[in-house]
């Protein structure tokens, strides 16, 4: 019997393998297709304070082993969310995250205080790092700064744990994470998409309706196994690895690259089962190598280069 | 909804731009109804990453069709297998057409542009077999972007033809044959897929002429299964337009509840 339960410190799961915000709906959308009970969690689709819109489409673009999406959370608000999802989320046992956006620290205080000990949730995922919501794809996790005030911010209106999301669109995606670790995060999950542009060069106009958007599946994960390896050397905080992980090996990358658990996105449009492959294939790899606890591959990178070098 | 990683492809056709793959699936064929669709992966490789949206064309106990045109590279992929191969597929997905009606023993109208005739030719079928008299309004470019003609004539259905070239039918556009039968007639129902300007079009005349018709929609699709809100479009819903995923609310809505795109 191999273990694969992961101890986040304030939140032991069953296995390493989460699902991401935005690619999972509220979760029982991939009820028909896999037992939601197997998962080590879900995020559910990042909520705001009242109901949005989103952005006008066309709001997603297909890139060579990517996708590009210009959503613009488009959601039913925390309130609905609390009224008629979430009690039908309760019969599931398996973590439940919640994805908090706001506009300013005050709606981020908002949605976190109206979620603030109700039953059957693990923990809050502050999306600090959508981008694309202004123009420029500008968000919080731009800035360690903002990233301080708004985690802090959050800290103070609830008791239920904090994951900050982090965004790749930084030069130093350390000195945001130290920010956030410092405001009282209790792990960080990385990363959120990367600002991205495609265009129809016969007409000479964005392919997106928001112009920009953000990159994500298997394209980027050389680029966010970085930043997480990155952000292990330098920090002592619960990482959750995200971006492009559609294997067994590839969750496993992450691990070993300092992650103690992962998140699933784009994966999940594929394989609307790709969680519980990605399970499987933990498992399996675990066997092969006679490792009989998951949580000891965390952070065995042989190192090449000095950490102070990274 | 189900998955069937394996559906062996046992009949392909080639025409022109257009392909058809005819597939068993015992797992999905039986659920399926007109206007609802599939989500196609093309390649077990991450490239094409996202899988395609596709209409059930054709279901014949557990064998499925699919009907496309070659437009890109997923469907450029798609049309190079062959007989014997498997495809993945996810389905059936979405609200097809509202098709047990009661009709009054009037005629109904079916409205296909281009390669929109895919999921109006299952619609079609299954009409007929509740005795229905169905009428086809078939437009395309030129002759050769009415892939279905001859086997449809074939079969015996009633269809008249448009062709902007003046190839293939009158010249001009499918409301131009509509325009002239409503004349004579007015159906009970019509139903319509093709380009959104076309089905716009088709729309307001239907309307000024107080028939109710339904419309498949189509948009870009990541999920196919209401999870990642890409692929919306502007619908009414209880008299105020917002954005509704097509994939669940749709691919079809009755005509009054689409709000239109204004034309460039
Ligand atoms: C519900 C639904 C049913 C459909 N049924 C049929 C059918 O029966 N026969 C048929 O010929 N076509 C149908 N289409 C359109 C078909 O999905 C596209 O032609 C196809 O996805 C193009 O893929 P590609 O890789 O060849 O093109 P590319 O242009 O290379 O595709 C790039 C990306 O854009 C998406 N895309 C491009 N055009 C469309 C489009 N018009 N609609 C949705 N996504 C698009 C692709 O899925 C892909 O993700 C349907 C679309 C929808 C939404
Ligand atoms: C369509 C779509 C919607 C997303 N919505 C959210 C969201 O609401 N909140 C959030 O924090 N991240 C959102 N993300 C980002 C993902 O959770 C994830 O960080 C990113 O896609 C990278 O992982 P991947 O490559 O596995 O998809 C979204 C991503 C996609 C593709
Ligand atoms: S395609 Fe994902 S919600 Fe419709």
């Amino acid at each position: 019997m191999i273990d694969l339960s992961i101890d986040l410190g304030f939140l032991k799961l069953k296995n390493p393998v989460l699902a991401a915000s935005g690619t999972f709906g509220y979760g029982l959308e991939f009820a028909p297709y896999i037992d939601l009970n197997k998962l080590g969690g879900f995020v559910v689709k990042g909520l705001y304070f009242n109901a949005r819109e989103g952005n006008p489409p066309p709001r997603l673009v297909e890139t060579p082993a990517g996708l590009i999406n210009a959503i613009g959370l488009q959601g039913i608000g925390v309130k609905k969310f609390t009224n008629e999802i979430l009690p039908r989320l309760l019969e599931f046992r398996t973590a439940l995250i919640i994805n908090v956006c706001g506009d300013d620290e005050e709606e981020y205080a908002r949605v976190a205080e109206h979620l603030d000990g109700r039953k059957g949730i693990s923990a809050l995922e502050l999306n600090i790092s959508c981008p694309n919501l202004k123009q420029d794809g500008r968000c919080p996790a731009m800035d360690p700064d903002s990233t301080y005030r708004v985690v802090k911010r959050v800290k103070n209106a609830t008791s239920t744990p904090l994951i900050t999301k982090l965004s790749p669109n930084v030069t130093d995606i350390t000195a945001i994470a130290i920010s956030a670790h410092e405001a009282g995060s209790h792990a960080l999950s990385l990363v959120n998409t990367f600002l991205a542009l495609a265009i129809s060069l016969e007409d000479r106009k964005p392919k997106l309706g928001n112009v920009f958007g953000g990159l994500s599946g298997p394209c980027i994960k050389p680029l966010a196994l970085r930043m997480v390896y990155q952000t292990s050397s330098r920090l002592d905080i619960p990482l959750i690895g995200i971006g492009g992980i559609s294997s067994g090996r590839d969750a496993l990358e992450f691990m070993v690259c300092g992650a103690k658990a992962v998140q699933v996105g784009t994966a999940n449009f594929i394989n609307p089962d790709a969680t519980v492959a990605i399970i499987a294939e933990i498992e399996e790899f675990c066997r092969q190598e006679g490792i009989s606890r998951v949580e000891d591959i965390v952070g065995t990178l042989k190192e090449t280069v000095k950490k102070s070098r990274l | 909804m189900f998955t069937d990683k394996e559906a062996r492809i046992v009949k392909k056709t080639l025409q022109n731009d257009f392909a058809a793959l005819t597939m068993e699936s015992p797992a999905i064929a039986p659920h399926c109804f007109p206007g609802q669709f599939l989500m196609v992966r093309v390649l077990p490789q991450q490239y094409p990453l996202l899988r395609r949206p596709l209409s059930i064309h054709d279901r014949i106990q557990s064998r499925l069709s699919l009907f496309f045109k070659i437009t890109g590279e997923g469907t450029a992929l798609l049309a190079r297998k062959n007989e014997g191969d498997t495809v993945d597929i996810l389905g059936p997905l979405g609200r097809g057409f509202t098709f047990d009606r009661n009709f009054k023993a009037k005629p109904v109208y079916v409205v296909g542009g281009g390669r929109g005739i895919a999921p109006l030719y299952f619609l079609a079928g299954e009409l007929k077999k509740r005795r229905v008299h169905v009428r086809i309004f078939y437009g395309g470019k030129n002759s050769k972007e009415l892939p279905l003609l001859a086997k449809m004539r074939s079969e015996g259905f009633n269809l008249d033809c448009s062709t902007e070239d003046g190839s293939y039918g009158i010249q001009g556009m499918v409301t131009d044959l509509l325009k002239k039968s409503f004349k004579s007639e007015l159906p009970a129902f019509l139903y319509a897929c093709g380009p959104e300007a076309m089905m716009k079009n088709v729309y307001i005349l239907a309307s000024e002429h107080g028939v109710s018709s339904e419309f498949s929609l189509e948009s870009i699709m990541g999920c196919g299964i209401g999870a990642c809100w890409g692929c919306v479009k502007r619908i009414r819903k209880d008299g105020i337009g917002t954005w509704v995923k097509i994939c669940e609310d749709g691919p079809v809505f009755p005509g009054q509840d689409i709000i239109w795109e204004k034309n460039d």
